[in-house]
């Protein structure tokens, strides 16, 4: 019985599929067949079948097997089968990159595609073009011109799209076909229309005044295939947006019309061209939105799918263009296709005013068990968005968040809620308490141990702040009990956190502490013992160094630092502040990742790479060089600055790399004219008082369109006032004029030039490294003690709000904001914007400006750090 | 912002796919180098695809950056991709095409045996379709008209009493497995 199972199964599984156990060696075996004299059409259709089949399947061929095959394959063009005969073609079509001398099958080609059989023509066309190069395509001209005007649009349709298959190896020649294109989009054929545009547009797209003259044309004539207008409306709108005009352009005007095109497919594409125009007004979009609306209520899931995802769009600059589809997007909720619903209820969540907020978390909760993990993901980000709009309606939200975190759910999914939870306790004060009672409660059973780990940390930077503190620990030592390792070592140290910070209940924390130092794992006693210890002196430098502000090396750089310092053998003691500092993200930064997982269904791709910070991607070049190497580490890079204007004839930027003693220019140069070769390319640079250029490194070519890098190193003044300075700069090269087509200079003999470039500036924030305390009143005061103070009092009357204020001052003085003093709460009048950093030697800086709005900003400047000569630098910056 | 404007180009089609009941490749094309360049990556992506569309019959679905759209019938799942930003109704009007070409060209019996007996017709149609990521055609009546459908295999008039025989037979299989 068992056995007759078996057969079934395999009747079912193999039985129906003649392709099932097929090999490689087998086939390329039988492929000889086709070296016989009297050609069997069928096997040989069979056989090529298999090969095209294993091919598919993703099965390699070696360039001589597929050399092999090739040539077998061209002994059937003598059979007259037509099948056979177009199954050659994709055989010729799918080893021409792999076989060997393919080019030989070309007058066969030819001839079919010259010859009368119809069949043949079109395929042989493109067939021909896969094995043709620049230096064959001479030779085929002529016959490609003829078929782009052929009658027979299959042929017609295949010459244009080989055309422009071909563009890629040699546009030169193509660009000569215009005239034949231009023929062919008259063509009564839809294709043959639609490929003819690609071409022509594609020939002339760098000539801005042809493609407009084409646009009008055409848009005149109104084409036939729908395929043509879509193609047609991307070119107008592309124009529009380059275009410094406002839309009132006949070319809006031929958008706004295929909004009444008869075919759905052209008119979505203009609603969506004109809901992705930048310029357009809420009052241009609304017959486009009206459309969508439309769309949402189609059968096709297809139609709702595109509407409800372009109006999500449209939901992020336009929300109130929306609330108009509500009602249609509330009907979607319910679709049966989860990317949509899941779609609809993130763009009502969107558009919804605060006070529909809880009608839709209603909504949302009766749907949200069915969808899968993915969608719940985005449904979470939809609420953390409407989160940060509505901070009164944190309670609603929380609690919903909350019930969603004590669903099923994997960790991705998990994660997502438990992000958005903190970001709502970090952005709303209210929240807090209600917050980290929920995430409290979701630790007592949660499976993934890396969430639990980040929940305990979080409550060990939050927990000592709340008014209760004592409630927080014991949620944190059942942790201790119950769980992995890993879990126990993070809340160890939660709680020394709560130690060092609570003196009222450090005596409890000592307690549990000595009890973790019973623990099974190593890593657990060692934290214990050691928290323990430094609560023991009940010193609260110790504390702020070793408890409460963790180091913040980036890993990467100490990685790369100890495996040298193990490599040179020495006897030193390794120099933890030899590791550079890791660079925070700026705020910019922060806001375009927010702005990327915002409510888009985008799935999770490929996984990005771990960000390496921007200064040890420099160190690794920089230390390439053998001159830069005595520097010692690299302290900081500045962002890139601009020396030139990005269209003109040499392109220079620079960035500053600040060494302890020294200041290191990279200039990035590009040549953007195609008949010079630039050689000997250096920046002589005019310094500003003080500084001693050591050391110059020239780049020795830059040909046409390639990046080459010029160094200069510069000596920091000993005075620490000079070292904020303009400095004059003017690019210096020796110019050989060349052939643009093959950049061989025409002379040995060259001349030298030179060209102005922008006065680069060194400023404070170059030589200073951000810092983030977290805690840091503790420092401040610490600092008291044994930094030096200066104190100054400004009036800023450039600045007009206080927001703008705190943005500038942290611009220029490239500190890092602490305690998120960088956020002006709204209606205030005064504000204390706290900063800490490290200047380059590693002196350390803390900042207390106080901020007053009255007049313009009157601002007190007190700095503490541990140079004299660095606070005074700073203090007098700022005048 | 996220939907920038679509670039004017005519390579609108990421890839084609046909897969069996079992989310195995029966015939794959991808167009673009950039996407899925290997093997592996391609079996990977049609598998977690298969994964996430044959039980919900939901027509269009987001996927690894790519808009896919699909259809299925009995024991045959195909699909088209195109870039997440692609007007979602041409790549649907691509899929159409496919689907009614190799419907027709196994004259209404799509199923994965069929679709095996006319493979080389099927690969045919699938070249005539899209060229490199092009559209060549979206009409499925003159893709079928070119790829020279044998007709002089099965006299005209029996034909519909051999596809008889077939579908009993399959039906007496089915019946007896139960």
């Amino acid at each position: 019985m068992s056995s007759f199972k078996r057969d079934k199964k395999e009747e079912e599984d193999g039985g129906g599929n003649p392709f099932q156990n097929i090999e490689k060696t087998t086939v390329l075996q039988e492929a000889r067949l086709f070296n016989e004299n009297i050609i069997n059409a069928k096997k040989c259709t069979h056989i090529l079948t298999k090969i095209l089949y294993l091919l598919n399947q993703g099965e390699q061929l070696g360039a001589t097997e597929a050399t092999e095959v090739f040539f077998a394959m061209t002994k059937l063009f003598q059979s007259k089968d037509v099948i056979l005969r177009r199954m050659v073609y994709l055989g010729i079509k799918e080893l021409s990159s792999i076989a060997d001398d393919v080019i030989i099958v070309t007058s066969s080609l030819t001839k079919d595609m010259t010859g009368k059989e119809d069949l043949y023509r079109a395929a042989a066309i493109r067939a021909l073009c896969s094995i043709t190069d620049a230096t064959m395509l001479q030779a085929i001209e002529r016959y490609m011109k003829q078929a782009i005007v052929d009658k027979n649009p299959a042929v017609s349709s295949a010459a244009l799209v080989s055309s422009l298959h071909m563009t890629k190896m040699a546009s030169d020649v193509i660009k000569r076909w215009v005239n034949e294109a231009q023929e062919a989009v008259n063509s009564e054929n839809i294709m043959v229309q639609f490929h003819a545009l690609g071409v022509l547009y594609h020939i002339r797209k760098s000539d801005r005044l042809a493609v407009t003259k084409l646009v009008a044309r055409l848009t005149r004539m109104s084409l036939k295939s729908p395929y043509a207008v879509c193609m047609l409306v991307r070119i107008a709108a592309k124009l529009l947006e380059e275009e410094e005009t406002g839309n009132d352009s006949p070319l809006f005007e031929f958008i706004e019309s295929c909004l009444r095109h008869k075919s759905e497919m052209v008119i979505y594409e203009a609603a969506h061209a004109i809901v992705n125009l930048r310029r357009t007004t809420s009052r241009e979009l609304a017959p486009a939105i009206s459309v969508l609306q439309l769309f949402c209520g189609s059968p096709k899931p297809t139609l709702r799918f595109a509407a409800v995802r372009t109006l999500n769009q449209v939901a992020i600059n336009h929300p109130t263009a929306v609330t108009a589809c509500n009602l249609d997007l509330e009907n979607l909720i319910t679709d049966s296709n989860r990317s949509i619903a899941t779609l609809a209820i993130t763009t009502l969540l969107k558009t919804g005013a605060e006070s529909s907020v809880d009608r839709l978390m209603k909504q949302i909760a009766t749907f949200v068990s069915e969808i899968s993990d993915e969608f719940k993901v985005v449904v979470v980000q939809a609420i953390r968005a409407l989160a940060l709009k509505f901070p009164r309606k944190h309670s609603v939200l929380m609690n919903f968040l909350s019930a969603m975190l004590r669903d099923e759910g994997g960790l991705e999914y998990k994660a997502s809620i438990a992000d958005t939870i903190i970001t709502i306790i970090e952005d709303n004060a209210e929240a807090k308490e209600t917050g980290l009672a929920h995430l409290c409660e979701f630790i007592e059973d949660c499976e993934h141990t890396s969430l639990a780990v980040r929940i305990l940390h979080l409550l060990g930077k939050e927990g000592p702040r709340t008014k209760q503190p004592s409630r927080y620990i014991r949620f944190i030592y059942n942790r201790v009990i119950l769980e992995n390792p890993t879990v126990r070592a993070a809340a160890v140290s939660a709680m020394a956190q709560f130690g060092a910070l609570c003196p009222d209940l450090l005596e409890n924390i000592q307690v549990l502490l000595a009890r973790c130092q019973m623990d099974s794992d190593d890593e657990v006693r060692d934290r214990a013992a050691y928290y323990s210890n430094i609560l023991k002196q009940q010193d609260k430098t110790l504390y702020n160094n070793y408890i409460l502000d963790p180091l913040q090396i980036s890993i990467p750089s100490l990685e790369r630092c100890l495996r040298e310092y193990i490599l040179t053998n020495t006897e030193e003691p390794f120099d933890i502040k030899s590791v550079p500092l890791a660079a925070l993200p700026t705020e910019e930064e922060k806001q375009i990742n927010n702005q990327k997982s915002d409510g888009m269904l985008i799935t999770t791709g490929p996984v990005k790479p771990i960000p390496v910070s921007r200064e040890e991607n420099y160190s690794e070049k920089l230390s390439t060089i053998p001159a830069l190497q005595q520097l010692g580490p690299l302290f900081k890079s500045s962002d890139i600055v601009e020396l030139t204007e990005s269209e003109t004839e040499y392109v220079v930027c620079c960035i500053k790399h600040c060494y302890t003693r020294h200041l290191v220019l990279q200039f990035d140069c590009v040549n953007t004219l195609n008949d010079q070769l630039l050689e000997n390319v250096r920046v002589q640079l005019d310094p500003s008082e003080g500084y001693k250029i050591v050391n110059e490194i020239p780049c020795p070519k830059l040909p046409y369109n390639e990046m080459g890098t010029a160094y200069v190193v510069l000596q920091f003044p000993e005075d620490l006032p000079n070292t904020v300075g303009t400095f004059g700069a003017v690019l210096k090269f020796v110019v050989k004029d060349c052939d643009p087509n093959t950049g061989l200079p025409d002379t040995d003999e060259g001349y030298d030039d030179e060209y102005m470039l922008e006065d680069l500036e060194v400023v404070l924030g170059d030589q200073i490294q951000r810092v983030n305390k977290v805690n840091w009143g503790a420092a401040w005061e610490e600092a008291g003690n044994n930094f030096v103070e200066m104190e100054d009092t400004y009036s800023l009357s450039s600045m007009g709000t206080l927001e703008e204020a705190v943005k500038n001052i942290i611009q220029f003085l490239g500190l890092q904001p602490a305690e998120r003093t960088d956020k002006v709460p709204e209606g205030k009048t005064t504000h204390t914007l706290l900063l800490a950093g490290l200047f380059r030697g590693g002196f350390e800086i803390l900042v207390r400006s106080k901020l007053a709005l009255a007049d313009g900003i009157t601002m007190q400047l007190t700095v503490r750090s541990t140079d004299t000569d660095v606070a005074e630098l700073i203090t007098s910056a700022v005048g | 912002m996220e939907g920038s404007l679509l670039q004017p180009t005519l390579y609108t089609v990421k890839g084609i796919a046909i897969l069996d009941n079992d989310g195995n490749r029966i015939l794959a094309k991808y167009y673009d180098k950039n996407v899925f360049p290997t093997a592996k990556e391609q079996r990977t992506f049609e598998k977690n695809l298969f994964n996430k569309t044959h039980r919900a019959n939901a027509e269009i679905i987001m996927l690894d950056g790519l808009t896919c759209v699909y259809r299925s019938n009995v024991d045959l799942f195909f699909y088209v991709m195109g870039s997440s930003h692609e007007n979602e109704l041409i790549l649907m009007s691509v899929l159409n095409c496919l689907y009614d070409s190799v419907s027709q060209i196994l004259r209404k019996n799509v199923e994965k045996r069929a679709v095996l007996e006319s493979l080389d017709i099927v690969m045919l149609a699938m070249d005539e379709i899209c060229d490199g990521g092009i559209i060549i055609d979206a009409d499925s009546s003159s893709v079928v008209s070119r790829v020279a459908l044998r007709t002089d295999d099965i006299p005209l008039g029996e034909q519909t009493v051999a596809q008889v025989l077939q579908s009993a037979k399959e039906q007496l299989k089915w019946s007896l497995l139960k």
